[in-house]
């Protein structure tokens, strides 16, 4: 009885609750735009009023503009294309190598400090140091700019599973040898998935010194590439050219860090994510 | 039966945390080990269980020696180590990967409606409270249909209710199939609630101080008179294996602290 006499009064309170709920959940992102779309507007109006030339500083139509051209042109996907096939190669080496040298470092104590320490020197000097060396050694063409990117990535990868194994819980691998799980069984069964969330943030981060280090790449030396693209159009007084590669490289740069999260979420539905319910 | 001889460790950092310690518990023996902190109980218990190997003396099942985690030795820690990538469900069946995925889901079935938590099957560890997250603990303990199970404090992090509730729904559980139970506590009320004996320990090093048997029949009245006397009688060792100038009751080799003072 009680039940349905407070069922009335809780609909009541709920109902005017989920109304902000769902603005906000559209309103949240919308503010973070507020300020781009202001700008960007406020600039193609100076521009379009003749306050400004926009020669320097071309306007989002402009920039725009540009995108659809060279799209139409088939530059842009050739561009694309072979940014796309560097970043992945050298993401795919760096991850390899961060993954099975973190790996047995952070399992095994003596790989630690027998390794750890030349790694961790590496890891000081800036990566772009080694362009000229790679040059030298690996020719001024793919492999010089895959193995820059690979380095890149390598290290973030290499610490965040090296790490992620040293604090997998020593009570929940206790667990594990409660239930006299083998070598291997407590690896698949405790440690993969321990290890998983702090994994996946090590190679976002990873992807994103890859696109770092793939622009570094290009400008170096490239025919092609959106990298490319940015130098050409400094040296040829295209800002608009420069501005559209720079805009692609966010975009790119969002959407395949979204697809590792989205290709993550299943396995970490477990996971209390401050994100998950819109993270206050 | 579970033979314990002149078991002793001392950790690698010369902490003395155990010392000759000897009991006989015979299958289906309730036995709560009580004493205060650095009394070597939980010391015990994981040499017992096989997480550490004790440095003196041996611990017998049956016959086999117990060096490392063994089939028919279970236990429950406090806190309930559940792995939190896994269902409920899952967790209660993560010592049944060697059996058939229909005997282990039926397996698994039976053991949440007799922790009344079927409706939590699918839900994360995350979303239990803390006593339902121990029963959880316990499930998965005992669906492996251990011959012994060790508790370490099980129940020491609950609120006094909840505490009391999972007390009284152990020995449920327990009369199923009535495993060796050995329950290590701070808490008298406890020990004399669960334990057919309660052995009172003292500390540097940890050894056996007095053993007590409380032949009450259970279900046991918390409130009656009987229960008082039980537990005053565990209140009184305590304090008797506290104050340093008690001899050991049980020991031969005092003379040297006899003369402490």
């Amino acid at each position: 009885m009680a039940m349905t006499v407070d069922l009335p009064a809780l609909e009541q309170t709920a109902a005017p609750r989920a109304a902000p709920a769902r603005w906000s959940r559209y309103a949240r992102p919308a503010l973070g735009l507020l300020v781009p779309v202001v700008c960007a507007l406020g600039w193609e109006l100076v521009v379009g009023l003749g306050y400004s030339n926009g020669r320097l500083v071309p306007p989002p139509s402009k920039v725009f503009q540009t995108i659809v051209e060279l799209a139409r042109s088939g530059e842009l996907a050739r561009h694309i294309l072979a940014t796309l096939w560097r970043v992945g190669a050298g993401f795919a080496l760096g991850v390899i190598a961060g993954t099975i040298m973190g790996a047995i470092s952070g399992y095994w104590d003596f790989a630690k400090r027998l390794l750890d320490p030349t790694v961790q020197a590496l890891r000081a000097i800036p990566s772009l140091a080694w362009v000229p060396l790679f040059v030298l050694w690996l020719g001024i063409f793919e492999t010089s700019k895959v193995a820059l990117i690979a380095v890149g990535v390598f290290f973030p990868i290499y610490l965040g599973v090296m790490g992620a194994i040293l604090s997998v819980d020593r009570k929940i691998v206790e667990v594990g040898r409660v239930f006299r799980l083998s070598g291997p069984a407590m690896i698949r069964r405790i440690l993969l998935p321990a290890v998983l969330p702090a994994y996946v943030v090590a190679l976002r981060v990873g992807l994103g010194l890859g696109w770092m280090f793939v622009v570094a790449a290009e400008l170096i030396g490239a025919s092609e590439g959106l990298g490319y693209l940015l130098l050409d159009g400094q040296q040829l007084g295209k800002p608009a050219q420069i501005l559209a590669a720079i805009v692609i490289f966010a975009i790119l740069g969002k959407l395949t860090d979204w697809l590792i999260e989205v290709a993550a979420a299943p396995l970490l539905r477990w996971q209390d994510a401050f994100g998950a319910r819109g993270g206050r | 039966m579970l033979a314990l001889k002149d078991v002793g460790k001392t950790y690698p950092n010369g902490v003395h945390a155990l010392e000759r310690f000897s009991a006989e518990i015979p299958p289906g023996e309730i036995i709560a080990i009580i004493g205060g902190s650095g009394c070597g109980k939980s010391t015990l218990l994981r040499a017992i269980a096989g997480l550490d190997r004790a440095s003196a003396g041996s611990v017998t099942l049956d016959n086999a020696v117990i060096t490392s985690p063994h089939a028919k030795i279970g236990i429950i820690f406090q806190e309930p180590r559940l792995l939190p990538w896994l269902s409920v469900a899952d967790n209660i069946g993560f010592g049944l990967a060697d059996l058939p995925a229909d005997i282990r889901r039926e397996r698994v079935a039976s053991a949440l409606a007799r922790v009344g938590l079927t409706d939590k099957a699918s839900a994360w560890p995350r979303e239990l409270s803390g006593g339902q997250a121990q029963r959880v603990a316990i499930a998965r303990a005992l669906v492996p249909q251990p011959e012994v199970l060790l508790l370490d404090e099980p129940f020491s992090a609950l609120d006094a209710f909840t505490r009391r509730d999972l007390q009284d729904h152990l020995l449920d559980l327990w009369a199923d199939a009535r495993p060796t139970l050995i329950l290590v506590t701070h808490d008298v009320d406890e020990a004399v609630v669960l334990a057919d004996r309660v052995l009172v320990m003292r500390p540097r090093p940890g050894r056996l101080f007095e053993t007590i048997t409380i032949n009450l029949a259970r279900p046991r009245d918390r409130k009656s008179e009987l229960f008082d006397t039980f537990k005053r009688r565990v209140l009184t060792a305590l304090d008797r294996s506290l104050d340093r100038s008690v001899r050991d009751v049980t020991d031969k080799s005092s003379a040297g602290e006899a003369m402490w003072w």
